[in-house]
C-alpha cells in the first residue's frame, strides 16, 4: 500500500513538472528565437510574457474544433492520442536523481527502474511514428499525406543510426537500466575529468554523442529535419487539418519527445546527475553561485529599470533566485536539489541547443536528408560501434 | 493481478486478430496487427521475457508494421472489394471452423505430452544479460549461421530490387 501511495505521489509530481516544463519550454523557445532574430518575443500576457503558456492553453481549449469532410474519423481522432500517449509515457523510466530519504521514507527519484529501460524508450519512439503517419493519412489532404509519408520514412531511417549510436556507450557501461548507466559513469579520472560516457575510456563516446543528437533531431522532427511539417512546402504537414486540442496534442507530443530525447542523451552520454567536477573542488557551490549571480543581475536591472514594470517584476525574480541559491546551502535540501540541478542543467543545455539550431539553420532538402542518414551517419555509427566493441573486448 | 492482466491482454490480442480479418480497409487491418503485436509483447512481459517483449515491440510493432503502413499509404490502397460469398463458405464455414478448433483443442489437451502449469513470475532468465550469454556462449554457432542466412536474404533483396543499369 505504501508503495502504491508513494508511486501515485511521485507520478503526480513528475506529471506536474513535465507539463509545466512543456508549457514553458515553448515560452523559452519563442523568447530565445525572438532574441536571435532581434525581436522581443511574447511580452503582453503577464510580466515578460510569463503567463503566455497559460493564455495559449486557454486559447487552444476554447477554439472551435473543426472536422474536415471525408476524413477517416476513427483514425483522425486516434492519431493525436497515439502521438501524445507514447510521447508522455516515456518519462516514466527516466531517473532524475539518486536515492533520497525524506524522514523514514527512502525512494529513488524515478517512477520505475526497468532493467530494459533503454530498450523501452527505443520501443516507444518506434510506436510514436504511428501518430504522425496516421494523422497524415486520415486527414484526407494531400499535404498532410505527404507530411505523414515523409515523417515515416525519416523516422525509420534515423532510428537505425540512433540505435547504433546508443549501442556503443551501452557496450562500455554494460547495462540497460538508466539508474545503473548513471552509476557506471560516476567517479573521475585524475580526480578531475568526469567518467561520463563522452570522456570515458577505452573509447570516449563523443562521436556517438553527436550521432545520437543529430538522429534525435530527426526523430523529433525538429529543424533542420522538420520536413514532415515544412511550412513553405506542405502548409503544416501532417497536422494541417488539426485544430484546437488535437493540434495541441501534436504540439505537446513534439515537445515531450524533445524533453525525453534530451534526458536520454544526458543519461547515456553526459553522466546523468553526476557533477561536472568533484565536490572537493567545490562543485556543490556552483548552483548557489549561478542563482546568486542571476539574482544580483535581476536586482541591478530592477533598480535601474528600462521599462516601468521592471521596477516590480525584476526585484521579485531576483529575490526568488537568491532564495533558491540559499536553499542549495542547506545540507539536507542540497542532497535532493544538487542531483536535480545537474540533471536539469544538462538537459537544459541540450534543449537550448535545439532552440538555438532552430533559430540558425535552414532546412535540409529531402534527398539530402536521406543521403545524410544512409551514406554518412549509418557508416560512421557502424565504424564507431566496431571500434568501441574492439577496444572494450581488448581491455 | 497477473492473471487479470493476462486475460485482459489475451482478450485484446484475440479481438485484434479477429478484427484484422474482418476489416475491409488495409490500414485498419495493419493497425489491428499492431494491436496483436503489442498485446503479445505484454504477454511476454508477464511471462518474464523482458528482452523478448521489447524486441517484439521494437522490431514487429515498431519497425515492420510502420513499413507495412508506409507501403499501404504509398500505394494508396483503398477498401478491398468483396466478392459474393461462395455457397460452401456460407453454410459450411462456421461448422468447419468449430470442428478445426475442436481438433486442435483435443490435440493440445490429450495427445501432446502434459506440461506443467504456468506460474507468473517463476521464469527469471528473460533479462538481456541471460539472453546475451545464451546467444553468444551456448548457441553461438546457430546464432552465427542465422546471421549469415539473414545477410544472404538482405543481399538477395537488394539484387532483386536493384534497377538495371546499362
Amino acid at each position: 500500500m505504501n508503495f502504491l501511495v508513494l508511486s501515485l505521489i511521485k507520478a503526480a509530481v513528475v506529471a506536474f513538472v513535465l507539463m509545466t516544463t512543456l508549457a514553458y519550454l515553448q515560452w523559452i523557445e519563442r523568447k530565445v528565437i525572438a532574441h536571435i532574430q532581434l525581436r522581443v518575443g511574447p511580452r503582453r500576457v503577464g510580466p515578460h510574457g510569463l503567463l503566455q503558456p497559460l493564455a495559449d492553453v486557454i486559447k487552444l481549449l476554447t477554439k472551435e474544433d473543426m472536422l474536415p469532410s471525408h476524413v477517416n474519423k476513427v483514425f483522425y481522432f486516434l492519431a493525436p492520442f497515439i502521438a501524445v500517449f507514447f510521447a508522455l509515457i516515456a518519462i516514466s523510466v527516466i531517473p532524475f536523481g539518486g536515492e533520497i530519504s525524506i524522514g523514514p521514507i527512502k525512494t529513488a527519484m524515478q517512477l520505475t527502474d526497468l532493467n530494459i529501460g533503454v530498450l523501452f524508450i527505443l520501443g516507444l519512439s518506434g510506436m510514436g511514428v504511428y501518430g504522425v503517419a496516421l494523422a497524415g493519412w486520415a486527414s484526407n489532404n494531400k499535404y498532410a499525406l505527404l507530411g505523414g509519408l515523409r515523417s515515416s520514412a525519416q523516422m525509420i531511417s534515423y532510428e537505425l543510426p540512433m540505435a547504433m549510436a546508443i549501442a556503443a556507450p551501452l557496450l562500455m557501461l554494460n547495462t540497460l537500466s538508466f539508474r545503473q548507466l548513471v552509476d557506471a559513469q560516476g567517479g573521475y579520472y585524475f580526480g578531475i575529468i568526469p567518467r561520463w560516457a563522452v570522456f570515458q575510456g577505452p573509447f570516449p563516446q563523443i562521436i556517438s554523442f553527436f550521432l545520437f543528437v543529430i538522429a534525435a533531431f530527426a526523430e523529433t522532427n525538429r529543424v533542420p529535419f522538420d520536413l514532415p511539417e515544412a511550412e513553405n512546402e506542405l502548409v503544416a504537414g501532417f497536422h494541417t487539418e488539426y485544430s484546437s486540442m488535437k493540434f495541441a496534442a501534436f504540439f505537446m507530443a513534439e515537445y515531450a519527445n524533445m524533453v525525453t530525447v534530451s534526458c536520454v542523451a544526458t543519461l547515456l552520454f553526459l553522466g546523468g546527475w553526476q557533477p561536472l567536477f568533484p565536490a572537493e573542488y567545490g562543485s556543490k557551490f556552483i548552483p548557489t553561485l549561478i542563482f546568486l549571480l542571476g539574482g544580483a543581475i535581476c536586482l541591478f536591472h530592477g533598480f535601474n529599470p528600462v521599462r516601468p514594470l521592471d521596477r516590480i517584476t525584476l526585484p521579485v525574480a531576483g529575490i526568488v533566485f537568491i532564495g533558491i541559491g540559499a536553499a542549495f546551502l542547506i545540507p539536507i535540501v542540497a542532497t535532493i536539489l544538487l542531483p536535480l540541478f545537474w540533471f536539469s542543467a544538462k538537459v537544459g543545455v541540450i534543449l537550448f541547443l535545439y532552440i538555438w539550431i532552430r533559430g540558425t539553420l535552414p532546412r535540409f532538402r529531402y534527398d539530402q536528408l536521406m543521403n545524410f542518414a544512409w551514406t554518412f551517419m549509418f557508416p560512421v555509427a557502424i565504424a564507431n560501434l566496431f571500434i568501441t566493441g574492439l577496444l572494450v573486448a581488448l581491455t | 493481478m497477473d492473471a487479470i492482466l493476462f486475460l485482459l491482454f489475451a482478450a485484446i490480442a484475440v479481438v485484434c486478430a479477429i478484427n484484422l480479418v474482418l476489416q475491409s480497409h488495409p490500414i485498419s487491418s495493419a493497425l489491428s496487427l499492431v494491436g496483436v503485436m503489442g498485446s503479445l509483447a505484454v504477454l511476454y512481459l508477464l511471462l518474464g521475457g523482458e528482452f523478448i517483449a521489447m524486441a517484439q515491440l521494437i522490431v514487429y510493432a515498431g519497425a515492420i508494421m510502420v513499413l507495412f503502413i508506409f507501403v499501404i499509404m504509398l500505394l494508396n490502397a483503398g477498401t478491398e472489394l468483396r466478392s459474393k460469398r461462395h455457397l460452401w463458405g456460407m453454410y459450411a464455414g462456421i461448422p468447419m471452423l468449430l470442428a478445426l478448433v475442436g481438433v486442435v483443442a483435443y490435440i493440445v489437451r490429450d495427445v501432446l505430452p502434459a506440461s506443467g502449469a504456468v506460474v507468473f513470475g517463476s521464469f527469471q532468465h528473460g533479462n538481456p544479460e541471460d539472453i546475451g550469454k545464451n546467444l553468444f556462449v551456448n548457441y553461438l554457432l546457430p546464432f552465427e549461421v542465422t546471421s549469415v542466412l539473414i545477410l544472404v536474404a538482405i543481399i538477395g533483396a537488394i539484387v532483386l530490387a536493384r534497377k538495371e543499369v546499362d
